[in-house]
């Protein structure tokens, strides 16, 4: 499609980018007392319009801007994810009092450019695009996560993350200059034409850019080994952007990894078969299955020992990236669909989690283990919540985490591939029921109760308290979710 | 009114917890009468099920079956059969026991209570669900509250012990997932229902590291019911949960919680997969008579009182799997006296082992210790190696009648339930492992060796001045203590009703295996 036809479709994401220019000159000439409130409220405001147009739509799937970007379901389903994780963020935000001695308004600009960067990532279908999403995404991260000037931690993080993210993006675009090489265009779908028909003798250069690209996208869902950063960033950075980091970006890596290295190492070019096979000789599913085991183990096994809660749930979301790296060992529909849903719920129980611990840091200014003592007694609405996506999290039913988890390990056992991964997954979520009833027990079992209360805002509160809804709704009756998914699994290819 | 029946049975409880929430939190009497009014409205409820059965018959009654996740073909099924009848019965009767021996409970009444609830009804599920999905959820579901109940309100060692017990089942739970889907998936068309599954998985064909994947699934089933039962050597987390969760959670833990790993194995294990189970069914009786021999020698070595009723359900669980593992007896009788002895034997061991802990509850409440001997190091020097009380018989007959009686019924008197159905385990267990059988016996010596010395250095002698002070039994105590009694007695000498419910069923249950295997050997 040409590109003044492709605009109508782009029209989310030029909302997205023509309000971020709007927020810099309300920057510039509106100097009020109400400037940050008034920032935040247009960002909020583009956010929903980006949202109505994404709504409206309902095209069968294409590519824009002769075939660079893919307008098809699958891209839609997770921008709602963005757009969700993104709000959430923006609501509570202005309640956060790390941010108090900061000017937040920069801060939500730079949030709007990272979403811009997200919808790029789910739809890309060019390695350009690829690149270039990655990098608007890990850019505007940097600044977001060295945002509390004034802290040393905050500083380390945003610096630790910007060497990790321009090592990886160098090896990864390495990667993908040798599939370029090899095939010719920067065209997902020629470079999948190019590689079938590969002679047997480079499939070791493609081999080396599969694990080169992988480090790429392995460092954007922070999988083992490339996930170094995420402890120092994830503690460092403010918690909503941890919150927003530990999801949003992650659901991206898995949206782009899913399609980008489904359709350039498939043996067909056509996502929608549901049956996928990856380019003859090359050892995908072993590869994926070694870095899921790898990742969900480390992870867990590194969270025990934490004594501060954002650290912890660092390495716990390095294990979740695991957990879903297992099904993508397999890759097919099921797979696919399986890692979608985990990923929606993720989103909720994973925000609802930091969100508590923005709560806690209101309170206390630190986030240690500690300070969560008696919590269960002193809070008690905010603390069975966080129970809740705890319990979420470690994969316990009726929540939405335990039948995320389900769906997860039913790839492999249906398959009747990678039992030994699915073993371990299973052991690996007993492991994490250890680290996150630490957090449990501080709020309800260190401490006897008080007479003693303490409330956050209400909208923060109140965000908890709405996050835990879909946690508990999806984890008793998730055919509405699941159903979601199903009409999102369709994905654009050139044949169609 | 049928149809609704179950349901009603399982989720009155979560009403119930609701409502207590709602309550404010300074009216700990309306709470506590809340939760017994909803657990006296189950009981009754359950009496009213245990009325209506068909004795009869061996097929599923009041079933209800309704679409719960299509896509994935879950459904809300619901059912009871002789084998769950006992336990539903069971259920009832303890929750609501042990919310009126929970009555001095002044910590958080309003969480206690609503937790209290909601493991209520998470049991009360496990027992009625037939559907395997259901089932895995309800089976977790029972594990939340299980944590905070003994995290919150138990011993000194409280938290430990909670979390001990959390990873252990959790650790079996996750096993018994995985062999859930993996029945779910190797059976066509796909099903979680425990009904049709009987007739599918038998077929299942898979291999996996050489094998047929369904020896593994075996494995992975009895590891995940064998430390809920708990069968040695998983059984490490029970004496430390028992003696450190509040006496009415160690009643639940005791009474019903360990039953659900039998039950689980007779659910699921017994007719999904006869051809394994008669395959390990001689392992199963070496680890019975292990479990037997070993639950009591610990006890034997216990100066605190608790710990040592802790082991005992360690050895009378393991009746009640030489029993099961009797299924493959060449004798038709001697299989039936084996199955419905272990069932029977689930029963009784739930009543008597509730009975036991309720009463150490009620000495603990008083003298604030439950040692039979001081440990050797005890804090106060001067008491090592003494008796911890002695006596107490002339103070406190009323509550010395009623230990007799629990103890005698622990270690298997005549005219005591317990003495029925173990005797029906070992006759099960003798045609058809002799041997294991008769070393399994001495079990019995030792479980006498126990209860009678405790009972001499606890209740008989010189009444010591210290415990003069003490206060027999009150009211309340009596009215919770006075209903086990009867029905221990009441099966002690004529069992015949509750062997009614499940002959039916298990002489199905036995057909299945027995039967299945014989079709598969031909």
């Amino acid at each position: 499609m040409s590109n003044i036809q492709s605009l109508t479709y782009f029209l989310p994401e030029l909302i997205l980018t023509s309000s971020a220019m709007v927020i810099i000159l309300t920057d510039v000439f509106f100097r009020g007392r109400n400037r940050n409130r008034l920032i935040w409220l247009l960002s909020l405001v583009a956010l929903g319009i980006a949202a109505i147009f994404l709504l409206l739509q309902t095209t069968p799937p294409d590519a824009i801007f002769y075939g660079a970007l893919a307008v098809d379901p699958y891209s839609r389903f997770f921008k709602w994810i963005f757009l969700l994780a993104t709000v959430v963020i923006y609501v509570v935000s202005p309640y956060s009092r790390e941010l108090d001695n900061n000017p937040r308004h920069e801060y939500y600009l730079f949030m709007l450019l990272v979403v811009f960067g997200l919808f790029l990532m789910a739809s890309a279908l060019d390695l350009i695009i690829v690149y270039l999403s990655i990098e608007i995404v890990s850019i505007g991260s940097f600044v977001l996560a060295g945002f509390l000037k004034q802290e040393r931690l905050s500083n380390e993080s945003s610096l630790k993350y910007v060497i990790y993210g321009a090592l990886s993006s160098g090896v990864m675009l390495y990667g993908l200059s040798l599939l370029f090489g090899i095939a010719g265009s920067t065209n997902v779908f020629d470079i999948q034409a190019a590689l079938s028909g590969v002679p047997d003798k480079a499939h070791l250069t493609l081999a080396v850019a599969l694990l080169l690209v992988l480090t790429g996208f392995g460092y954007k869902i922070a999988m083992v080994p490339f996930h170094f950063w995420t402890p120092d960033v994830y503690q460092g950075a403010p918690t909503t952007i941890t919150a927003y980091l530990s999801v949003a970006p992650k659901a991206a890596g898995f949206a782009l990894a899913l399609r980008i290295l489904g359709i350039t190492f498939g043996s067909s070019p056509d996502m929608n078969l549901g049956e996928w096979l990856p380019v003859e000789g090359l050892p995908f599913g072993t590869l994926i299955a070694i870095f899921s085991a790898a990742t969900m183990t480390v992870g867990n096994i590194i969270a025990i020992q934490q004594s501060s809660v954002k650290r912890l749930l660092a390495y716990s979301s390095i294990a979740h990236a695991g957990y879903m790296l297992m099904a993508a060992a397999i890759l097919n529909a099921q797979a696919v669909s399986a890692i979608m849903f985990y990923l929606a719920v993720y989103l909720f129980m994973n925000l609802g989690a930091f969100l508590v611990a923005i709560f806690i840091h209101n309170r206390y200014g630190y986030d240690e283990i500690e300070e969560w003592k008696g919590l269960g007694f002193q809070a008690p609405a905010v603390a069975v919540a966080m129970g809740i996506f705890l319990f979420s999290l470690t994969g316990l039913p009726p929540t939405a985490g335990f039948v995320g988890k389900v769906y997860l390990f039913s790839v492999l056992i249906e398959a009747q591939q990678f039992w030994w991964l699915a073993v371990l997954g299973v052991l690996n979520s007993v492991v994490s029921l250890y680290y996150y009833m630490r957090i449990l027990k501080a709020m309800f079992l260190d401490s006897e109760p008080t007479g003693e209360r303490i409330s956050g805002h209400p909208a923060l509160s109140g965000t908890i308290l709405l996050l835990m809804i879909p946690v508990l709704l999806f984890g008793v009756y998730w055919s509405p979710l699941m159903n979601l998914v199903r009409s999102s699994l369709e994905f654009f290819s050139p044949g169609m | 009114m049928d149809a609704y029946f179950l349901t009603l049975l399982v989720f009155l409880p979560v009403l119930g917890g609701g409502i207590i929430l709602l309550v404010p939190r300074e009216r700990a009497d309306l709470i506590k009468w809340i939760a017994a009014g909803f657990t006296g409205l189950q009981v009754l409820l359950a009496f009213w099920l245990f009325a209506a059965f068909d004795r009869s018959s061996d097929v599923i009654q009041f079933a209800v079956k309704a679409a719960w996740i299509p896509a994935f073909n879950i459904n809300y099924h619901v059912g009871v059969d002789g084998l769950s009848m006992p336990m539903v019965f069971l259920t009832a009767l303890l929750s609501f026991v042990s919310i009126i021996a929970s009555w001095n409970i002044t910590k958080a009444p309003r969480g206690y209570f609503s937790l209290f609830l909601l493991l209520d009804a998470g049991m009360m599920g496990v027992f009625v669900a037939l559907d395997f999905f259901l089932f895995y959820v309800f089976w977790e579901v029972m594990l939340l509250p299980m944590y905070f109940l003994i995290g919150m309100w138990g011993g000194p060692q409280r938290q430990y012990a909670a979390i001990k017990f959390f990873i252990y089942t959790l650790f079996g739970s996750v096993l018994i997932l995985l062999s859930m889907l993996a029945f779910y998936f190797y059976t066509e068309p796909h099903t979680f229902s425990l009904i049709a599954l009987i007739q599918e998985a038998p077929k299942i064909n898979v291999q996996l590291w050489g094998m047929n994947i369904k020896w593994l699934i075996w494995v992975a089933l009895f590891i995940g019911f064998a430390i809920k039962v708990p069968i040695f050597p998983f059984h490490t987390w029970l004496p430390l949960a028992h003696v450190e969760a509040p006496t009415a959670v160690s009643v639940i833990l005791a009474g019903v919680l360990l039953k659900m790993g039998t039950y689980g194995l007779l659910r699921i294990s017994y007719p999904l997969l006869p051809d394994e189970t008669i395959g390990f069914a001689t392992f199963l009786a070496v680890l019975a008579v292990i479990n037997i021999i070993w639950g009591a020698a610990n006890a034997i070595a216990q100066t605190d009182l608790k710990r040592m009723v802790a082991y005992s359900s360690i050895s009378h669980m393991g009746m009640v799997l030489l029993g099961m593992a009797a299924v493959v007896s060449s004798s038709r009788s001697g299989a039936q006296a084996g199955m419905n002895g272990a069932v029977l034997q689930m029963f009784n061991h739930g009543t008597i082992t509730a009975m036991l802990f309720l009463l150490v509850g009620v000495i603990y409440d008083r003298a604030h210790h439950r040692y039979i001997i001081y440990p050797k190091d005890y804090e106060d020097e001067a008491l090592r190696g003494k008796p911890g009380f002695g006596g107490l018989a002339t103070n406190l007959p009323v509550y010395s009648g009623f230990v007799a009686l629990a103890f005698f019924a622990g270690l298997g008197l005549p005219a005591l339930s317990a003495f029925i159905s173990e005797a029906m385990c070992f006759i099960g267990g003798f045609t058809a492992f002799r041997t294991l059988t008769i070393i399994g016996t001495v079990g019995i010596l030792l479980n006498a060796t126990y209860f009678l010395r405790a009972f001499q250095r606890m209740f008989l002698g010189q009444p010591s001045e210290k415990w003069a002070g003490l206060t027999d039994m009150s009211i309340r105590e009596i009215g919770f203590m006075a209903p086990l009694a009867v029905i221990v007695i009441f099966l002690g000498v004529f069992p015949r009703p509750a062997l009614d419910i499940m002959s039916a069923t298990m002489d199905r249950l036995i057909d299945l295996v027995t039967l299945v295997s014989q079709v598969a050997v031909q």
